[in-house]
């Protein structure tokens, strides 16, 4: 899929690709986050969703293609580009030896926060983190969802103009995962932070970013706005109906309409359509001929996750040409 | 701002942040119990082993264990902090940190040679109060130490440089790289006493040049004349970090 980056740009990746063997994980991936911009990034499990942000904060070497953050080629200046960056990799940790507060000074010293400040940003967070009255306790006295909050004050406390965030709520508990979401959200308001974040969570990228882009073996297959996205995959839209306490035969109320996949529900069915209006009326209808008492019809536009499995090869749905770029 | 302020800036930068990571490694690594065991005790049951029923006169032994402790304590550290940040799966963050690889192994390098300093001050007080031994020239004895725990810091980070989250492959490297270097490095008997094979493989190893330099500085004869001890510590220490740090760029290139 050809997708220009944009001069400018917080984070511009053009023809990235990481080999590995004769492996492409990530191939020839072009694309550009706007200043001030949380981007989504999305794929199956090793579609290469943690391989391209290695390749963005510089932890692997790309095999062909570049990365510039604010315009600084990583190549040519690795440190200066990370200056700019906070990072929470998927597979990391804090240091299980060192203090909340060590932790958090550790990441602040390594980007050159001044004493003074690193102290009082680094109070702050904690405290925004609900971690302030745990600075003693060590690192591997905390719960996975402190830990992730700890994980986040290291990246946040030299307040870098873009964040990586690599599944940042994966496996933890609902608090802490709301409570990531709404400081992610609010520090991109407050300080236009720029957002990178990478997620199987695709509720959370739909609510959270201003647009997402989908990785699918190795390649970009679409980018655009959530709702842009989900405009583009018109046959999943739905008509979705809930009868009151009876069982209904679906072949019965469904023979001879066009209506290319059913979803069984315990008490109803999704029907996918590219024309809901008309099959709801018809459903309607039939329904009502047979003596059957709807207790919900709707229909609905095609959720994120509709356009996902559409678009990776693990959908169900049968695959078409949706490669997309808009917005 | 000139070209020149721009790189002064930069290298200040860096050795802040290696500064920054050597105190991290001092405060979560020292204390480790492989480091104490491979570190501290075993060369000293090592040395006694050794030892045991010989007459060997107190300023041979001295300069001995303190060349040796130098170089186990030295060499303890280093090759186990990547793979221990690695498997705590802490090296990640440090890596994309703004701190460049130049940065990570000179502070870990740093740490492990003032560790090794540190803890050879053990045998060589031991050394005075029970033996009498006492530095008779300071200069070469503080060049042996320096240098020797620069030359063995580094050889420890070289070690460390297999892409491994498994500490115990490590060490198992580290002992096979350590040991041996020991017995053809005049610690236990000095280079002339040792045999002509000896005598020819010894200038491989920097642990001759420093137990040379530490035995001169403790009014023992030398084998080396002391400059060429000198280059030769400061020569490894330089060959062995240039080595190190292009086996770990290419282990962080291969993920």
């Amino acid at each position: 899929m050809e997708v220009e980056t944009e001069p400018g740009a917080a984070i511009e990746a053009e023809g990235l690709t990481r080999y590995y063997g004769e492996r492409p994980a990530v191939d020839h991936v072009t694309f550009s986050v706007r200043r001030g911009e949380i981007f989504g990034f999305l794929g199956p499990n090793g579609a290469g969703k943690s391989t391209t942000t290695r390749l963005l904060t510089g932890f692997l070497a790309p095999s062909e293609g570049s990365v510039r953050l604010a315009g600084i080629d990583m190549a040519k200046d690795p440190t200066a580009a990370r200056e700019l960056i906070g990072i929470v990799p998927e597979e990391a940790n804090v240091y299980a030896d060192l203090t909340v507060w060590q932790n958090v000074m550790l990441m602040a010293e390594l980007h050159h926060v001044g004493r003074g400040r690193r102290t009082d940003r680094g109070a702050e967070l904690l405290d925004l983190f609900g971690l302030g009255d745990r600075r003693r306790q060590k690192g591997r006295e905390l719960s996975k969802g402190l830990r992730q909050r700890l994980m986040l004050c290291g990246a946040l406390v030299s307040d870098p103009d873009i964040l990586f965030l690599d599944e940042p709520t994966s496996g933890l508990d609902v608090a802490s995962a709301h409570m990531i979401r709404d400081i992610v959200v609010r520090l991109n308001r407050q300080r236009a932070m720029t957002v990178f974040i990478t997620t199987h969570n695709i509720e959370e990228a739909g609510n959270l970013c201003h647009r997402v882009g989908i990785i699918d073996r190795g390649r970009l297959v679409a980018i655009d706005t959530p709702q842009h996205l989900r405009s583009t995959v018109e046959s999943r839209r739905s008509v979705e109906v809930r009868f009151e306490g009876a069982t209904v035969l679906l072949g019965d109320l469904l023979d001879g309409l066009a209506a290319p996949e059913v979803v069984p529900l315990a008490d109803g069915f999704r029907v996918y359509t590219a024309q809901p209006g008309p099959l709801a009326q018809e459903i309607a209808t039939r329904a009502s001929a047979r003596g059957l008492h709807l207790a919900m019809l709707s229909t609905q536009a095609p959720s994120l996750e509709d356009v996902f499995l559409h678009i990776t090869s693990q959908g169900l749905a049968p695959r078409e040409e949706v490669a997309y770029v808009g917005g | 701002m000139s070209a020149a302020d721009r790189t002064w800036a930069r290298i200040t930068k860096q050795a802040h942040a290696a500064y920054v990571i050597a105190k991290k490694d001092a405060v979560i690594y020292y204390l480790k119990p492989p480091v104490v065991s491979f570190g501290i005790i075993f060369p000293f049951f090592f040395y006694l082993a050794f030892a045991a029923g010989r007459n060997v006169p107190a300023q041979n032994m001295v300069p001995g264990v303190v060349a040796m402790a130098l170089f186990f304590t030295a060499s303890a550290v280093g090759p186990l902090i990547t793979p221990w940040e690695r498997q705590a799966r802490t090296y990640e963050r440090l890596v994309t940190s703004p701190a460049s690889l130049w940065a990570i192994i000179i502070g870990d390098a740093a740490a492990s040679a003032l560790f090794g300093i540190a803890l050879s001050l053990i045998p060589l007080t031991l050394g005075y109060a029970l033996a009498g031994s006492v530095i008779v020239q300071p200069l070469n004895f503080c060049c042996g130490i320096v240098l020797g725990a620069l030359a063995f810091s580094a050889l420890g980070i070289l070690i460390a440089s297999r892409a491994t989250d498994t500490p115990s492959e490590i060490m198992m490297l580290a002992n096979l790289v350590r040991l041996p270097m020991i017995f053809i490095s005049g610690v236990f008997v000095p280079l002339s006493g040792m045999p002509e094979w000896g005598r020819r493989v010894a200038p491989l190893s920097p642990l001759s040049y420093a137990a040379d330099l530490i035995r001169i500085g403790m009014g023992g004869t030398g084998y080396f004349p002391p400059w060429l001890d000198v280059s030769a510590l400061a020569a490894f220490a330089c060959a062995l970090m240039l080595f190190a740090h292009r086996l770990h760029r290419r282990a962080q290139r291969a993920g």
